[in-house]
């Protein structure tokens, strides 16, 4: 290998839309680039592919100084709706896709997506649960053996 | 930056190896450009994505990314990628002599 990038396998270890989205930009930047790119989605990282919960990923109103918000008025109810319907409304602008279609688009341009097997034991989901480009449940060891050769990066 | 001779044409190439001037562009250097970037031989398809590219960024300036080829171009991404393995924006850029597209998604 010389001086360039030719595989990146990306954690998404957590279940926030400011937790998923970087991982997200950065494997189908990686694509972009013609870069091989794995995703592996660990924890509450695996509801940006729970097939009944990547439509409703929400920004952390709550413990997020990023948000520039007092945590106090982010306890109030419908709080984290509001900033992540704030949120999608300038993604929108800047022509950033919502997840459904973003993760559809990933899987098109040939990222592998796996879902972490202690994860996906710990939370009693199955295969069936997960979107349909999930390519399959893999332990530590066989993600540690398609990452082999490239860079990992954890988010 | 480089200066190469292909098609009888003198070009000068970035880094990245993109024509620095785009009009001085045409077909047979799209050819040369794809065979090193061992592509080839260019299907209508390809063509359809490297007109595509060369009309985008005559009128907006710049190509599309990715994600844009995919729903203006009229082929899809999974194809896009079969089509150019390593970037369909960039490569198709690339060869269609257009300045690589800066977009991140």
């Amino acid at each position: 290998m010389g001086d360039t990038i030719e595989k990146v396998s990306i954690i998404i270890s957590k279940g926030s839309l400011e937790g998923i989205y970087p991982g997200l930009i950065m494997a189908n930047g990686a694509r972009a680039e013609g870069i091989e790119a794995n995703l592996f989605f660990t924890f509450f990282g695996l509801d940006a592919i729970h097939a009944k919960r990547l439509d409703h990923i929400k920004v952390a109103a709550v413990g997020n100084p990023g948000m520039h918000m007092a945590s106090l008025i982010g306890v109030l109810p419908g709080m984290s709706a509001i900033a992540t319907r704030m949120m999608e409304r300038k993604m929108e602008q800047f022509d950033i896709p919502g997840i459904p279609e973003f993760m559809e688009m990933i899987a098109d341009t040939g990222c592998g997506m796996y879902a972490c097997k202690a994860s996906v034991d710990l939370f009693g989901f199955t295969k069936g649960d997960f979107i349909p480009q999930v390519q399959d449940i893999i332990t530590v060891g066989e993600f540690y053996a398609k990452a082999a050769g490239g860079e990992i990066i954890f988010t | 930056m480089s200066v190469e001779t292909i098609g009888g044409v003198e070009l000068e190439l970035n880094d990245e190896g993109f024509l620095t001037d785009p009009s001085q562009w045409n077909e047979d250097i799209a050819v040369e450009l794809a065979r090193r970037e061992g592509i080839g031989p260019l299907t209508d398809r390809h063509w359809q994505i490297i007109r595509f590219m060369r009309s985008e960024y005559e009128t907006k300036g710049s190509g599309p990314s990715v994600r844009m080829l995919g729903k203006t171009s009229g082929v899809p991404i999974k194809e896009l990628y079969e089509l150019f393995p390593k970037g369909p924006a960039k490569l198709a850029a690339k060869i269609a002599g257009i300045p690589k597209p800066r977009g991140c998604i």
